[in-house]
């Protein structure tokens, strides 16, 4: 089974990565961008059995901080 | 019995051996090297450290997988336990990810690596690590970090700051940290974290000595409860 974690920035949480990436494309002369966040992709492969329950706490003990990032989670199909 | 210590050392840390030197100097005491991947403390130690570095390439975020070792788990027992931990700079990042300390340590406000001396206050003398200080007292320690920038929710910076828990605060703007926050104190008043290094100004050759205070006061502090 494949699951892909999507680790993102909290609102509100300053993202200096983002904003780099925001003025390198401006610099680059493409117009129109509002804004840019940068995040984080975790592909696993997983055994079938693996519960929801254990892929979430997966990702709430060590994939994403809380603290700071938020964190969804997509199975393949 | 004598001051003892024990230093943590991650694959990655680098201030390992600078943050023994100076416990050892500075406290006369006997310094235990740990490994990461022990699973035990020795007994009676009175002080524990999380030196700076990038644990495990900084992967996944600094201090992650660091707080997660198996040592940390006899780490977090001995901080419960009372036991003085300090964590500095990548061992502070390794605190807040292990849940000792609120807070997470984010990329510099600005993007780059700071490492340079820098003007600090001291928030609180009513700590064991800050004890040998006044309140408010101006000092420099060096920082050398790409992960210093502390956030914490609103929240959680008033609650820090309403129980005297903001250990050293930046003098000038180093890192873009939530109200200027160097270093932060666990409820109980026995974890610190801070990104400035106090191992790397201990004596005139490196430029000063104001980091010899916060040693001078973890053994005070010890030898007062002893």
């Amino acid at each position: 089974m494949k699951v892909r974690v999507h680790v993102s920035l909290k609102n509100g949480v300053l993202d200096p990565q983002g904003r780099a990436i925001h003025h390198a494309l401006e610099g680059m002369g493409f117009a129109g961008i509002n804004d840019v966040r940068a995040g984080r992709l975790i592909e696993l492969d997983l055994a079938d059995d693996v519960s929801d329950a254990a892929i979430e706490d997966m990702c709430r003990k060590l994939l994403a901080n809380q603290v700071i990032e938020n964190f969804s989670i997509e199975k393949a199909a | 019995m004598g001051f003892t210590a024990a230093v943590i050392t991650f694959p990655g840390s680098n201030c390992d051996r600078d943050m023994a030197v100076a416990i050892e100097t500075i406290t006369g005491g006997t310094v235990h090297r740990v490994w990461h991947g022990d699973a035990a403390l020795p007994a009676g130690l009175d002080f524990i450290a999380l030196p700076g570095g990038f644990s495990y390439g900084d992967y996944l975020r600094s201090g992650a997988m660091a707080a997660r070792s198996p040592i940390m788990q006899a780490v977090i027992d001995q901080a419960a336990r009372g036991v003085a931990v300090l964590g500095v700079c990548n061992g502070f990042q390794v605190l807040t990810e292990a849940g000792l300390l609120p807070g997470a340590l984010l990329r510099n406000a600005g993007q780059r690596f700071v490492c340079r001396n820098v003007a600090l206050t001291v928030g609180t003398s009513q700590s064991l690590f800050t004890n040998g200080w006044f309140k408010d007292q101006r000092i420099t320690i060096p920082v050398a970090h790409h992960d210093g920038n502390y956030f914490a929710d609103a929240e959680t910076l008033d609650r820090l700051e309403g129980e005297d828990r903001v250990a050293f605060r930046y003098a000038e703007p180093v890192n873009g940290s939530q109200r200027q926050i160097a270093g932060v104190l666990n409820a109980a008043g026995n974890v610190l974290g801070m990104m400035p290094h106090p191992e790397r100004m201990i004596e005139s050759a490196q430029g000063g000595s104001d980091g010899r205070v916060l040693f001078e006061s973890v053994l005070r502090a010890v030898r007062v409860t002893a």
